[in-house]
């Protein structure tokens, strides 16, 4: 009984390690990656969705993968994405990508997924069901770090104008308690004055143009993108002297930086999300496929845009659209391996 | 009148047709959607929009139109799976609680002869803004009780279908065989001789509100056994998609002219496009126009058979 038992041990032990080797050599030229995305209205999600196309396309015709199919939802509805997700597994799809509507909607349909053998890997809008992978955005993170450089540039502090996004989102709530953390631990700045500009240039530059009046002088402006032109206009239409605008790498915003850098040596930076952070989760997609190890919850980097490397990233940046990057599979491996 | 296909008969039949005609397309391009497994998948969110409609059915009987349904069935998911999870008796207290809501709704809208349309488009806000404060940011988890129902294996035939088919048969009976049934849509046919025959119009109109706030309240459970956990604007899509499957299914705005298998095939419908759509493949740009389109073909369809009937 005892030596039964032991030799069936034994067959366990080797059958696993057999299926673990056979993982390891995987290859993912007969697998088939799905894009479940929830909404294509903005200009960034329609640079996510031709990011996908592009790298996608050359993996497919390279023989990396068999296929990467994109499908977006009709209206930015959860149930409808569910619904598109379940079909999915269906189809056959030995990975879906998400970019969801709501992170806990979902979960029920990635757990069918995960069920089905199916690899899920969440980006941007992310889910929270255990069994699916994260690419998060740490929003926060973005928030602070701009405090970190102006501490850098400005050692000496003083007044900072902070321009927020829409009023209740979350996005908005985690960038600003980012800048505030940073404000506290940095003391020599303060705050001086919020507004919100909800993203849109226009928006900044009357809420700017409505609260200067009121405002000592002001150093710095914190940001959240999107806002970065706005404020610089309303500053100009006072009569002040222009502050240093933190920029969100859309195209108007490094446009004008530019022109200032050329015409008086404006120095600033600009953070914001690559919409080819979609390229990133295929890349992760198939690495999980590839049976490589890789860890369930994944921060985006940033596409942080310096003095030095402004003239090279305005130069890809389409006009109204937003500065993006697509991820190779090596670039991928490096974020994986962080 | 020998012949074999009248107008009526097919009006009556175009929505199991159109449904028999999508899933036999489905099973074409994607034969392994044709298993217990595949049937599930596809069905099994249509069950929650199945009784979301039959919802809009109850309200659209008495000639109304409820534009806050979708935002109700959000309520109730988010009261699921919060308290209802904690504390069961508070749960079921404001389940219920939300359907007397409902009730005094159709009280309301009888009494003062206010438009349906207005006072459940407000309705909707209200409902939408009740679901932010039980849940603030999206998440909770369903009560198991509720997960295992909604998951249930059965044999031969996916839950989703038996679900569909045991419900569509008991809102038939009740309302199609039933006097009381008939009085309900006597009051959609012609309210005022139904009041002159000594029939309560407020007490119908109550009835029949109360009833779709148990239908709505059964969708966003339905809905969150599958989901696992909500958020608020978790089923705001159910109320355009709730009209379209009562009027798919063979019903009409008015004069009680109802088919609840036919709503429950409708809901299954749409269901189905969507999943047609996926299979086949249409780039992201055109699918949401491609869903749109079937239901125009499915209606135009009908205004057809409508016209021949019209013309004998």
């Amino acid at each position: 009984m005892k030596t039964s038992i032991l030799k069936m041990t034994l067959a366990g032990l080797a059958l696993g390690v057999a299926s673990s080797a056979s993982v390891a050599l995987a290859d993912t030229a007969d697998k088939k990656i799905a894009l479940s995305n929830n909404y294509a209205g903005n200009s960034w999600r329609q640079a996510m969705l031709t990011s996908w196309d592009k790298v996608t396309g050359k993996a497919v015709s390279d023989g990396v993968v068999a296929a990467a199919d994109a499908f977006t939802t009709a209206e930015n509805q959860a149930t409808e994405q569910a619904a598109q997700i379940q079909n999915m597994i269906l189809q056959g799809y030995d990975a879906i990508v998400i970019n969801a509507a709501s992170p806990t909607a979902l979960n029920g349909s990635v757990k069918e997924a995960c069920d089905a053998g199916i690899v899920v890997v969440s980006f941007d809008g992310i889910v929270t069901e255990p069994c699916a992978w994260r690419i998060a955005v740490d929003f926060k993170q973005m928030g602070k770090d701009q405090l970190t450089y102006l501490a850098e540039k400005m050692p000496d502090g003083g007044n900072l104008l902070e321009i927020r996004g829409l009023a209740g989102v979350f996005v908005d709530d985690e960038i600003s308690s980012g800048i505030h953390e940073g404000a506290k631990e940095n003391a020599q700045f303060k705050i001086a004055g919020s507004v919100h500009g909800n993203w849109a240039q226009d928006v900044s530059q009357k809420a700017v143009a409505g609260i200067l009046p009121s405002l000592p002088e002001i150093a710095a402006v914190v940001t959240q993108g999107g806002d970065g032109y706005g404020a610089a206009q309303a500053f100009k239409a006072a009569g002040r002297p222009t502050p240093l605008i933190i920029m969100g790498n859309r195209h108007d915003e490094l446009t004008w930086w530019k022109e200032q850098k050329d015409a008086n040596g404006y120095e600033t930076m600009s953070v914001s999300i690559a919409p080819g952070v979609s390229t990133l989760a295929f890349w992760v997609a198939q690495m999980i496929l590839d049976g490589k190890e890789v860890p369930h919850d994944l921060t985006v980097p940033f596409l942080r845009i310096d003095q030095d490397n402004l003239e090279a990233n305005l130069e890809t940046t389409q006009a109204g659209g937003v500065a993006n990057v697509e991820y190779s599979q090596s670039d991928a491996a490096a974020v994986v391996a962080k | 009148m020998n012949r074999l296909i009248t107008p009526r008969m097919l009006r009556s039949a175009l929505p199991a047709l159109s449904f028999t005609f999508l899933l036999a397309a489905i099973f074409y391009i994607q034969p392994r959607a044709m298993s217990y497994f595949g049937l599930n998948l596809m069905l099994n969110l249509g069950v929650p929009i199945a009784l979301a409609t039959l919802a809009q059915m109850m309200v659209i009987t008495v000639n109304d139109l409820d534009l806050g349904i979708g935002a109700f069935v959000g309520v109730v998911a988010c009261i699921g799976v919060t308290w209802l999870k904690e504390t069961p008796l508070l749960g079921v207290a404001a389940l219920l609680g939300c359907i007397a809501i409902y009730a005094a709704l159709g009280a309301l809208i009888h009494l003062r002869n206010l438009p349906s349309i207005v006072v459940t488009l407000g309705m909707s806000f209200v409902w939408l803004g009740f679901a932010v404060l039980i849940l603030p940011t999206p998440g909770g988890s369903v009560p198991d009780w509720l997960r295992a129902f909604m998951t249930l294996k059965t044999p031969y035939l996916p839950f989703a279908v038996i679900l569909s088919i045991l419900i569509a048969l008991l809102v038939h009976w009740g309302l199609m065989r039933t006097a009381y049934g008939t009085i309900a849509r006597g009051a959609g046919g012609n309210p005022r001789s139904m009041e002159q025959a000594g029939w309560s119009g407020l007490r119908i109109k109550m009835t029949m509100y109360a009833m779709a706030g148990f239908f709505g309240v059964l969708a966003g459970l339905a809905l969150i056994g599958l989901t696992t956990s909500a958020d608020a604007n978790i089923a705001l899509r159910y109320t355009l998609l709730s009209i379209a499957g009562v009027i798919l299914g063979g019903g009409e705005f008015v004069g009680g002219r109802i088919s609840p298998i036919g709503a429950v095939i409708g809901a299954l419908t749409l269901t189905l496009a969507g999943s047609f759509l996926t299979f086949l493949r249409i780039s992201p740009d055109w699918q949401i126009g491609a869903q749109g389109a079937i239901l125009i073909l499915v209606l135009a369809l009908r205004a057809l058979i409508n016209q021949a009937e019209r013309k004998k």
